[in-house]
């Protein structure tokens, strides 16, 4: 067993339900969390075939408002910002000047000079700070961490839609994937948005805390018929794993970089500066040493996080996240390989806690839901 | 909850003590603990294990555990139908054997604690 994590601080407005639930609560990044309601298989499965409510309220917003907003978050954030239009979300990163990660986040433009951050819990204060020393001198623009204004609810899965149309008047299929609308859901103002961590389609709705409750209680009765169902920490870990979707802090840190994590196209590589950006355009000329593949395992054993990756009997890389994946039932891994040895086919082995098991690069994603 | 025909060790392991041999499983807090159980990694039959010594791991979709063997002995049988179906130790962890041994002293059980003793332990 590992060392007990530090207790946790928060309870997001969601907590009393999350235990006259039933559920497991755990301490993450200093909130006390629903690993799971019943199983975390169990979960997965209704994810992927009907639909799951998540409570995601430990994630951090951050905004950043002001007539030079733009100019700010084209700073701080990898991405292309000005690609943007209102209404609008996109993938990125809180890159270091090294061009390694401090934090991957979703960047929404809510208005023309007004952007909302969406970060990792374990680092809201911290990117609350990094992005405040980021954009100082850029011009008029404010940061400011809003994360207690916000509950946050996703409801993930093919019947996402069908849960939470009959609550809203905004017509939700006019909302693209990585679009956002705003309106009430359930009598409560939201922001609707079309985005996920779970490799499905599906709803992340921004509420006032207090309204929280009077939301997830809406959702559950609609959901009901639809074979939703609650789901925790545990499932949201292995619906990303198998979607092939980085986790902070794990596949990606500050000791390996956008482009070794490949996630190059989250690289505005036109924006005149970022921060980082002299490193990542200096390492896509030299050439990435290393690179995030995907591992199937072709032996009976599960590779976990902090495995030794081999080949030719020696060390050539390790394990970032894995597990055996619900949906896909096969033990599957992300992992950092010489890049030379990247390629779908290429024969590794892992070391299990001193058993060597066989492995093979497999394009990702793991899983790719059918449209 | 923890049935009174066996001993248990602080490790969550139960052992069923049938003469000079025993079968071994985990407990239901064991179980509870993992969550969904995926995989069993058992021992060859012959394989000798000193108590306490490691004998196996189980991992759920969250987790991996190392398994110990309660008491010294020699594997004689290993549960095969818990490669395909891991899940049942989940559904019946006290009725889901994992290897049988046979005792290197069958006398005595040193260490270990009985039903109202383990149910104290994860009360």
């Amino acid at each position: 067993m590992n060392d007990a994590p530090p207790p946790a601080r928060f309870k997001t407005a969601l907590h009393g339900r999350h235990v006259a639930a039933g559920a497991k609560m755990v301490p993450f990044a200093g909130w006390e969390m629903p690993l799971q309601y019943g199983g975390i298989t169990e979960e997965h499965l209704a994810v992927r075939r009907a639909a799951g409510l998540f409570d995601v309220s430990h994630m951090g917003q951050i905004e950043v408002a002001g007539a030079d907003a733009l100019a700010a978050v084209q700073r701080v954030s990898t991405n292309d910002a000005g690609r943007l239009e209102v209404g609008q979300a996109q993938y990125s990163a809180l890159a270091t000047p090294e061009g390694t990660f401090f934090d991957d986040l979703l960047v929404y433009r809510l208005a023309d000079d007004h952007f909302l951050l969406v970060v990792n819990a374990a680092n809201v204060e911290s990117g609350f700070r990094w992005i405040r020393e980021g954009i100082a001198g850029v011009g008029d623009a404010a940061a400011v961490n809003t994360s207690s204004r916000y509950a946050l609810l996703a409801v993930q899965g093919p019947r996402a839609i069908d849960v939470v149309q009959p609550l809203t008047d905004v017509d939700l299929a006019a909302v693209g994937y990585y679009r956002f609308a705003t309106g009430e859901v359930a009598g409560v103002r939201a922001t609707i948005s079309r985005t996920g961590y779970t490799g499905e389609d599906g709803f992340e709705l921004f509420v006032p805390p207090q309204a929280a409750d009077k939301l997830w209680s809406a959702l559950m009765s609609a959901g009901r018929h639809h074979g939703m169902r609650p789901a925790g920490l545990g499932a949201r870990d292995t619906l990303r794993l198998e979607a092939a979707m980085r986790l902070s802090g794990q596949d990606i840190d500050g000791t390996t970089t956008v482009l070794e994590a490949g996630l190059g196209w989250i690289v505005g590589w036109d924006k005149p500066d970022f921060i980082g950006r002299e490193a990542l355009v200096k390492q896509r000329e030299a050439g990435v040493e290393r690179k995030l593949v995907g591992l199937e395992m072709a032996g009976p054993g599960i590779a976990r996080q902090g495995y030794g990756v081999y080949a030719g009997g020696g060390p050539v890389g390790r394990v970032t996240s894995g597990t055996r994946t619900p949906f896909l039932e096969k033990a599957v891994a992300l992992a950092y390989v010489p890049a030379a040895g990247a390629a779908p086919g290429t024969e590794y082995e892992v070391d299990v806690r001193g058993r060597r098991v066989p492995a093979r690069v497999v394009p990702l994603p793991f899983y790719k839901r059918p449209r | 909850m923890y049935p009174s025909d066996r001993l248990y060790t602080k490790d969550h392991e139960w052992i069923l003590i049938a003469g000079a041999t025993a079968r071994i499983g985990i407990t239901h807090y064991a179980q509870d603990q993992l969550g969904d159980v995926v995989y069993v990694e058992l021992p060859q039959v012959g394989q000798q294990f000193e108590q306490g010594a490691q004998f196996g791991s189980i991992e759920s979709v969250k987790a991996v555990s190392d398994l110990y063997c309660p008491l010294a002995g020699r594997v004689t049988e290993v549960n095969t139908t818990l490669a395909a179906a891991p899940e049942t130790v989940n559904a019946d962890p006290h009725g889901t054997w994992m290897m049988a041994i046979e005792l290197a002293d069958p006398a005595s059980a040193s260490g270990l604690l009985d039903s109202a003793a383990y149910a104290e332990l994860v009360k």
